[in-house]
Formats: structure tokens, C-alpha cells, sequence
């Protein structure tokens, strides 16, 4: 084996801070303060318009913030150009030029950094084997599949050995079975360069599944930033709670003191609060469907908490059966996990719907 | 009628073409078939034949490149062609690069004025340019006042080539600046992640992603120069090609071989031309325009490359408008010669114009609006036969009708007047010396493009919209005339402006054509006037007359596209 070219550099952490931007009327981004560690894989994750994708790009230095900065490094790069950055970005779209080969496209930002010829030879050979498409160099990008065109893309960001890799939505051209092969691929290559990364994405599981923190968007606001465990959790807001996986969120409001304390929702029925637990005034309650289960109208009451309800209409997910349960005039989803042989309830029919007290959180509203 | 599911492919449900198919593609076939393959065929007939006899021969061409002012034609019309090239994108290229990615006060205006050049017929602006640039034109004049030296713009094939360069520059600013569009932001932003800035950016990515644009508009250029009669002819440049043919059929005859063999030469140029640019963009249609913003990032110029920008433009600006401008004040001048301004004003000759000369723009109009009308309802049928049935040999109809695009005008023109000669009315007059022979020969020469607008405002109609009136009921021709023609309408409108304003002010063709000056139309009446200096005062008058009929109708017909686009919620 031929020494390898490590294409690696000391990782560093990326600051930003204060940051505030607008399009005239249009407030994008709101006091954004983020610190990424160095090494991190790190995901922006919102829905669309939340602002992930302009962060990003201003990072990169393609939009400039009104205020605040952006520190790669303890170094602040705000007043650079995005071409004196040294942050490598993978496009939505690729964006790999057609009017050049494979080699070309990868050896393109060595030679504007103006890289002897030997060494750049070296190194697109070493990004190209990186992505394990060295043999397809001489191919022009349209002669590629979506996959091997998103890993000409990463080869052509990381030869240039950024100090920071941003990808930009970079699975969502690519179909389903693809995306989860290349987003390991991704992960794999992040920790052997072990290069700060920043990945910004809509879809949650593709955000849960690879990196190590996420910062949760939204109206251009960063609503947590925690590992996805705690995101899930323990959300902050309802926002984050709805946005990360299924959430049964019901508004009520706190009625009564001490141990009669509970919590009343739309339709009457009550809730009690356990001993200690902090609710906010105008608050919601929240609950994960996996969470809650269902039982006989007759079966024990028990431990948990239990409500009667009326099974509103039932979904079959596969390893989970999906219930709607209403209690009072709300309805509340409930997954089971399915087994064969087991009876199944029936829409129309009376159940009563069990809660662990430690499933239950309250959110401001 | 069983409804086919929409899964299968449109085109394949239509197994066999309808009667009513057959018979309008046969008619279409045979029209083109006498008008544009006819003539030409005959022209190349000519041209390998000895004279008088049907022998095969190969002694014209012998002659031709024996000749030494044939060869010296032919190396001026590829020397004036090649340097209109190089002129023309010295003007397009900073109009194109500063209003398309830089946030440009004025780019609309500048790309619409960029325009302007093109509705007026270039021999035209010739006669003004002379004013303006010529040796006693007022640059010079004021240059030798104070500096006491004075340019050549305008001697000789200097001035074919400015004049030309100007003329169709818009070409290549127009395709351009298409393609400059339709680069892909992220394409841009790609190669300033990686370390790329200012002009290198632009050498190495931008320009040649926009590269098809400007072969395109490049060599439309070249084939347009190399084929013009009338620019030369007016300049008095005789020593190129399109002159030649036209000379040596008119003052030694229709039977002299030589007009022929230069008209093959002509065809041969046009085609190798418009090969050359094919071939250079096969493969590289880089449609790069993805989702996600497209169009190059628009910068704020710094205050120093805005005036840099601002002055460029400016002074291009004033170059293109100088012919128009000098038009404008030489219609409303009494005498203007030796003079940087004219020595007084006058409407007298928009009076004579009004007056005598309206026959001019009566017959232009009449010849323009057949020509037009014709061209969009074959432009349709072709366009329908093409995209919507599965008529053998369809794709022919599309390629011989396209083929017009490398016949010079005044190649057609001879191929006419030797075609149609011959052919005599009951009354003994000839075929060729009909007035209707000059709509025809328009209609061919403006075909092709009234073809790709009508081609490109079927193919936004989805075929399901179709099958809908047919699935309710609707015949085929119904459907058509129901649903296919009032979608299309936009686009229609479109091809019959192209065909009917460039028809407006052609010259090369007719030129040939015109027997008598009362079947005349506008661009030859401007011919004859501006020959004499008594008559350039008449000729700018119905110049100027041009401009605003072929302004006027282009800015009418694009408010009535926009209007039906909004009408259909097609537009934003």
C-alpha cells in the first residue's frame, strides 16, 4: 500500500454569535448563538424556511449577518470573502461543473489555491479513493448516478482540506434506499477526518441517525440544541417536542393546590400532577403515543394513571397499531406494539387509556 | 373510443395518422418542396452544369477560384464575417456580464435597447453610420478640428464590419445572456467555496457554462454578415460575395453560371458555419438551471466599477443608437454634409414618404402580413404533426422547413427568378414577376423561426389536456381548433411578430425580386432612396417609418402575450 495522503487537519470549533439577519421585513435569522465543538457532527434541523439553510450559507460567506459573527477557530471569519474562508461546502444540487471531468472538478480548488501539480495529482487521487471512485476520474458529471455524483462532490470539498465541511441538505436528491447508504458513508468519512461538520436537513431521522448534536430551527430561531436523545426526551417547547417524532400535545390548564393539583384539559377531564413537577402557566400537556397504552374498560387501574376513552379509529404501521383515543373532546394517539394472535380494539369500542406519571411533561403553550 | 390509461406514453396511443393527417402533411410537403428545395435545387443544378446544356461540369467552380476577384470576395466576406464576430462580442459581452450579474440600474432598458438594432434593416443604419463615423462624417470632423487626424471607420470593409458588428451584436448579447441566466447560482458558489474569485471565476466556470449561448449567437452572426447584400452594395464594397452573385445575375444575366457557383459557395459557408457551432455544442447543452435558486448571484458594483461599468455601457449604448439617431435627424434634415449637425430641419420628406411613397409601406404591410400568415399556420401544422402523431417521415417536414435557416436571401431570390421564369401565366407574364413570388420567398425565409415558437408553445401543452376534449367527445381537427390553437395562441402570436417584422425589413431576397417599384415593398424603396443623395432625406423619412411599424407591433403583440399568459395563469 502507498503511503496514504491523510487529507486530515486539526479540528476546530465553529462560534457563532449574536447573529441576527433580515431581508428587509423578513427577520431570518434571530440572535443565533451556537458553539460547535471541534470534530462535532453537528445538524441544523427545521422545517423549510427556518432559517437552517441561510446559517449555513452564512458560514460559508454567501449571506452576511446584520449583526454578530461567526468565529471559525476563536477566529472570526465575518469579514471574509467567501473564497478566503477555507470552509468546504457540499451543494443541494452538487453544483459540480459539467464542462469539466471528475479529476477536474476535484483538482479545480487545489489549483485556485495554486497547489504544485505533483501534490495536486496526489491529493484528487486521495479524495477521489476516499469516496471510492478513483476509477471513474476521466468521466464527465453527467455521466454519473446521483450517488456517485454526491460523492464527487464531497471529494471535491474535502481535497481542498477545509477547516470546516458544511453539507447542505446533501441525501435529499438521492432516493430512499441511497440516502441511508450514503448518510453511514457520510458519518464514516466525518469521523476518519474527523472534521467539524455542519448538515443541515429537514428530515429528523436523517439528523438523529448521524450526528452528535442537533440544533433544532425555527422561524429563525434556534429552539434547542441538544444530542437527539435529549431532544426527544426532554423537549424545551412544543415546537420541538412536535417536531421530533410523534407528540400527543393537549392545552389545558392548572386547577386546584397541593396534592389536589391537576391538570385540566379542553372537555372536562383531569390529569394529576405529581409532587414537585414545575408547570408553566398557560401550559400543555405532553406525551409520547409509545408511551401510553390501552387496556379493557374492565382491567385494573392500577399504578398509572387511567382514563376511559373511546377508540376513534385505529392505523396499522406495521411493527405498531396506531390508535385514536378520545378522551373527552380530545384525541390522543396511542401505539401498541403489534403481535400476531393478539386481539386487536375496535373502532367505537370503550378502552381505557394508561399513562406512566413520568411520561408526562408540560410545556409552555 | 376505449379511454387508453395515462400511463402509456402519449405518442404511442396514436397508431395510425387520420386521413386528414396524411393529407395536410402531403400538402405541406409539396409547398416546401417548390418554394425552398426547388429553387435551391436548382440553383446547385446550375451551378454543375455547363451552360445551356444539363452535362455535368466541374469548369464553373474551376473558373470561380481561378478568379482572382472571386477568391478576393471570398476571403472578404470570411475576413468582414469573422471580424464582425469579434466586434460584435466586444459590444455584447460587457452588456451581457454587467446587467446579468451585477444588480444593474437600467438592465431592462439596456437589454431592450440592445434590441433595437435589429429592426432596422442594417443598409439602412449604413447610410446614417456614413454620416456619423464617415470620412467627412461629424466624428471625423470634429477629430481633425481639434486633433487634426481623422479614423477610418468607415472606409471599405471597416465599414461592413462596424456596421454589421452593430447591426447584430444583439444576437450574441441576446443568447448570452439567456445562457448566463440559466447558469445555476450554486455552479458559481461552488467555485468560490473552493477558493475562486473575479475574473478567473468567470474564465473558468461562468463563461464556458455559458459558452452554447455564445456559439449560438456567434455563429448566427457570422452566417447573417456572410450572407448580407444590401450592407455592402450600399457601402459601395463590391468585392464580396452576396454582391457579387447579386451583380453578376443582374448586369451579365440569369443564364451566367458564376452567380451560381457563388451561390453554392454561399449555401456551403452557411452550412459549414451552423455544422461547426453544432458540433462544438454537442454534448455540452448544460442545462444547469437546478432547483434552488437559479440565475448568478446579482453583486453590488464597488463605486469604482460602476463608473466603469456605467461608462462601458453608456459609450456601447451610444454606438448602437448613433444610426437610429442619425437617421431620426437626417429624416428631418434639409441638407447635412460636411457638417457635424444638419444645416436645418424640414418634415418634407415624411411628407414625400406619406405622400408618393406610401405604396412602400401599403405593400409591405400586405407582404409582411401574408408572409407571416403564412409561416404560423405552417409553423402549426408542422409543429402538430411533429409532437402529436406518429406520420412516418413527420421529422422531414420539421428538417426541410428548418433547412431554410442556411439558404442566403439572395440565393433564394436567384433560385427563384431561374425557377419561376420560365413558368409563364395564361397571359404570358411570369410566375417570377409576380408580387405573390416576393410573400413567398418571404414566408420561406422567416419560416424556421415562427416554426421553433410555434414547436415550443405545443410542447408547453400537455397532450392530457388533449385527451380530455377527446375522452368528452371532441374530434381530432375539433380538439384542435378548440383546445390546441387557443393554448397555443401566445406562442402563435410570437412566430407571426418574428415572421412579420424581420419580413418587414428584409432585403436580400426581394432585392432579386422586385420587378416594378409599384409591387415594391419598404426595405427596397429605402434601397433606391438611399442610393442618391438627393434621396437619403426620403430614404431615413421611410427608415424611421420602418423602426416605429416593426417597434410599434413587437411592443403591441408582447403586451397581448403577456396579457393571455395572465389570462391563463401561466404567468407569475
Amino acid at each position: 500500500m502507498n503511503a496514504p495522503v491523510s487529507l486530515t487537519t486539526p479540528a476546530v470549533s465553529v462560534d457563532i454569535e449574536g447573529v441576527n439577519l433580515s431581508y428587509g421585513s423578513n427577520h431570518v435569522l434571530r440572535d443565533v448563538n451556537l458553539a460547535i465543538e471541534p470534530g462535532e457532527f453537528f445538524a441544523f434541523l427545521g422545517p423549510s424556511g427556518c432559517g437552517k439553510t441561510t446559517l449555513l450559507r452564512l458560514i460559508a460567506g454567501f449571506n452576511h449577518a446584520d449583526t454578530g459573527r461567526v468565529a471559525i477557530g476563536g477566529q472570526d471569519i465575518s469579514s471574509l470573502p467567501p473564497w478566503k474562508r477555507d470552509v468546504g461546502m457540499v451543494f443541494q444540487s452538487y453544483a459540480l461543473w459539467p464542462h469539466m471531468s471528475v479529476r477536474r472538478n476535484v483538482a479545480f480548488g487545489l489549483e485556485e489555491r495554486g497547489v504544485k501539480r505533483a501534490e495536486i495529482d496526489r491529493r484528487v487521487e486521495a479524495a477521489l479513493g476516499l469516496v471510492g471512485l478513483g476509477h471513474l476520474a476521466e468521466r464527465r458529471p453527467s455521466q454519473l448516478s446521483g450517488g456517485q455524483q454526491q460523492r464527487v462532490a464531497v471529494a471535491r470539498t474535502v481535497a481542498v482540506e477545509p477547516k470546516v465541511l458544511l453539507l447542505d441538505e446533501p441525501l435529499s436528491n438521492l432516493d430512499a434506499k441511497m440516502r441511508v447508504q450514503v448518510r453511514r458513508e457520510l458519518r464514516e468519512l466525518q469521523q476518519r477526518l474527523g472534521l467539524t461538520t455542519i448538515f443541515v436537513t429537514h428530515d429528523q431521522e436523517e439528523a438523529n441517525s448521524i450526528c452528535d448534536r442537533i440544533a433544532v430551527m425555527n422561524d429563525g430561531i434556534v429552539q434547542q440544541v441538544g444530542t437527539p436523545m435529549e431532544l426527544y426526551e426532554r423537549p424545551a417547547n412544543l415546537f420541538v417536542a412536535g417536531f421530533l417524532g410523534t407528540a400527543n400535545i393537549l392545552k389545558g390548564r392548572v386547577i386546584g393546590s397541593g396534592a389536589e393539583r391537576c391538570f385540566e384539559i379542553e372537555g372536562g377531564v383531569k390529569f394529576p400532577i405529581g409532587d414537585g413537577a414545575a408547570v408553566p402557566d398557560g401550559a400543555a400537556l405532553v406525551f409520547r403515543p409509545q408511551h401510553a397504552s390501552l387496556v379493557e374498560p374492565a382491567g385494573s387501574q392500577e399504578g398509572a394513571l387511567s382514563l376511559p376513552c373511546i377508540i376513534a379509529n385505529r392505523e396499522f404501521l406495521g411493527a405498531s397499531v396506531r390508535y385514536g383515543a378520545r378522551i373527552g373532546s380530545a384525541e390522543v394517539a396511542v401505539d401498541m406494539p403489534f403481535q400476531s394472535g393478539r386481539e386487536l380494539f375496535e373502532v367505537g369500542s370503550e378502552a381505557r387509556l394508561k399513562l406512566a406519571q413520568g411520561a408526562l411533561h408540560w410545556l409552555s403553550a | 373510443m376505449t379511454v387508453v390509461p395515462s400511463l402509456t406514453p402519449p405518442r404511442a396511443r396514436r397508431i395510425a395518422a387520420t386521413p386528414g393527417q396524411i393529407a395536410l402533411a402531403l400538402a405541406i410537403a409539396a409547398f416546401l418542396l417548390m418554394f425552398l428545395v426547388l429553387p435551391v435545387a436548382t440553383v446547385i443544378y446550375v451551378a454543375f452544369t455547363e451552360k445551356g446544356t444539363s452535362t455535368f461540369t466541374l469548369v464553373n467552380f474551376y473558373d470561380f477560384f481561378r478568379t482572382e476577384l472571386f477568391m478576393r470576395s471570398l476571403w472578404n466576406s470570411f475576413y468582414v464575417s469573422a471580424m464582425s464576430v469579434v466586434w460584435a462580442s466586444v459590444f455584447a459581452l460587457p452588456l451581457a456580464y454587467l446587467t446579468t450579474r451585477f444588480v444593474f440600474r437600467g438592465a431592462a432598458i439596456v437589454q431592450t435597447l440592445g434590441f433595437l438594432p435589429l429592426i432596422m434593416p442594417p443598409f439602412v443604419g449604413a447610410v446614417a453610420m456614413q454620416l456619423f463615423f464617415g470620412r467627412n462624417g461629424s466624428v471625423n470632423l470634429l477629430l481633425d478640428d481639434w486633433f487634426g487626424f481623422k479614423i477610418d471607420f468607415m472606409e471599405g470593409l471597416n465599414g461592413v464590419i462596424f456596421v454589421q458588428s452593430i447591426h447584430y451584436f444583439p444576437f450574441i448579447l441576446i443568447n448570452l445572456s439567456a445562457a448566463l441566466r440559466n447558469v445555476d447560482r450554486a455552479m458559481e458558489e461552488a467555485a468560490q467555496n473552493l477558493g475562486s474569485s473575479g475574473f478567473r471565476l468567470f474564465r473558468r466556470i461562468v463563461f464556458p457554462l455559458a459558452m452554447p449561448g455564445y456559439l449560438a449567437g456567434a455563429s448566427l452572426v457570422f452566417v447573417k454578415v456572410f450572407d448580407d447584400l444590401a450592407t455592402p452594395l450600399l457601402l459601395n464594397v463590391k468585392d464580396m460575395l452576396a454582391p457579387q452573385a447579386y451583380l453578376r445575375v443582374t448586369s451579365i444575366g440569369i443564364a451566367d453560371p458564376m452567380g451560381y457557383v457563388i451561390s453554392v459557395v454561399l449555401i456551403v459557408a452557411s452550412v459549414a458555419a451552423m455544422w461547426l457551432s453544432a458540433r462544438a455544442l454537442k454534448g455540452r447543452d448544460y442545462a444547469t438551471t437546478q432547483r434552488g435558486g437559479g440565475g448568478l448571484a446579482k453583486r453590488v458594483m464597488t463605486p469604482w466599477e460602476a463608473v466603469l461599468g456605467y461608462g462601458v455601457v453608456i459609450l456601447i449604448l451610444a454606438l448602437v443608437l448613433a444610426p437610429h439617431l442619425g437617421l431620426l435627424l437626417l429624416s428631418f434634415a434639409t441638407i447635412w454634409s460636411f457638417s457635424p449637425l444638419p444645416d436645418g430641419f424640414t418634415v418634407a420628406h415624411y411628407a414625400r414618404v406619406f405622400g408618393e411613397s406610401s405604396v412602400y409601406i401599403k405593400n409591405t404591410l400586405i407582404y409582411a402580413s401574408l408572409a407571416g400568415g403564412i409561416d404560423i399556420v405552417l409553423g402549426v401544422a408542422i409543429a402538430y404533426l411533429v409532437l402529436r402523431t406518429k406520420l412516418i417521415g413527420r421529422e422531414w417536414l420539421d428538417w426541410m422547413a428548418t433547412a431554410a435557416l442556411a439558404i442566403p436571401g439572395v440565393v433564394l431570390g436567384i433560385g427563384y427568378l431561374r425557377t419561376f421564369y420560365g413558368v409563364t401565366l395564361p397571359d404570358g407574364t411570369p410566375l417570377a414577376s409576380l408580387w405573390i413570388t416576393i410573400v413567398l420567398a418571404l414566408a420561406i425565409r422567416r419560416l424556421p423561426y415562427a416554426l421553433r415558437a410555434c414547436y415550443a408553445a405545443l410542447q408547453q401543452i400537455s397532450v392530457s389536456l388533449e385527451e380530455a376534449a377527446e375522452n368528452l367527445g371532441a374530434t381530432k381537427s375539433r380538439t384542435v381548433r378548440r383546445i390546441v390553437v387557443p393554448l397555443m395562441a401566445g406562442g402563435i402570436l410570437a412566430g407571426f411578430v418574428t415572421s412579420f417584422s424581420t419580413a418587414a425589413v428584409e432585403l436580400s431576397a426581394t432585392l432579386m425580386l422586385v420587378q416594378s417599384n409599384s409591387d415594391a415593398p419598404l426595405a427596397y424603396g429605402l434601397y433606391v432612396f438611399m442610393q442618391s443623395a438627393a434621396g437619403r432625406g426620403p430614404g431615413a423619412a421611410l427608415g424611421i417609418v420602418a423602426v416605429i411599424l416593426v417597434a410599434a407591433c413587437t411592443f403591441l403583440s408582447h403586451l397581448i402575450i403577456e396579457r393571455s399568459q395572465k389570462a391563463k395563469g401561466l404567468g407569475h
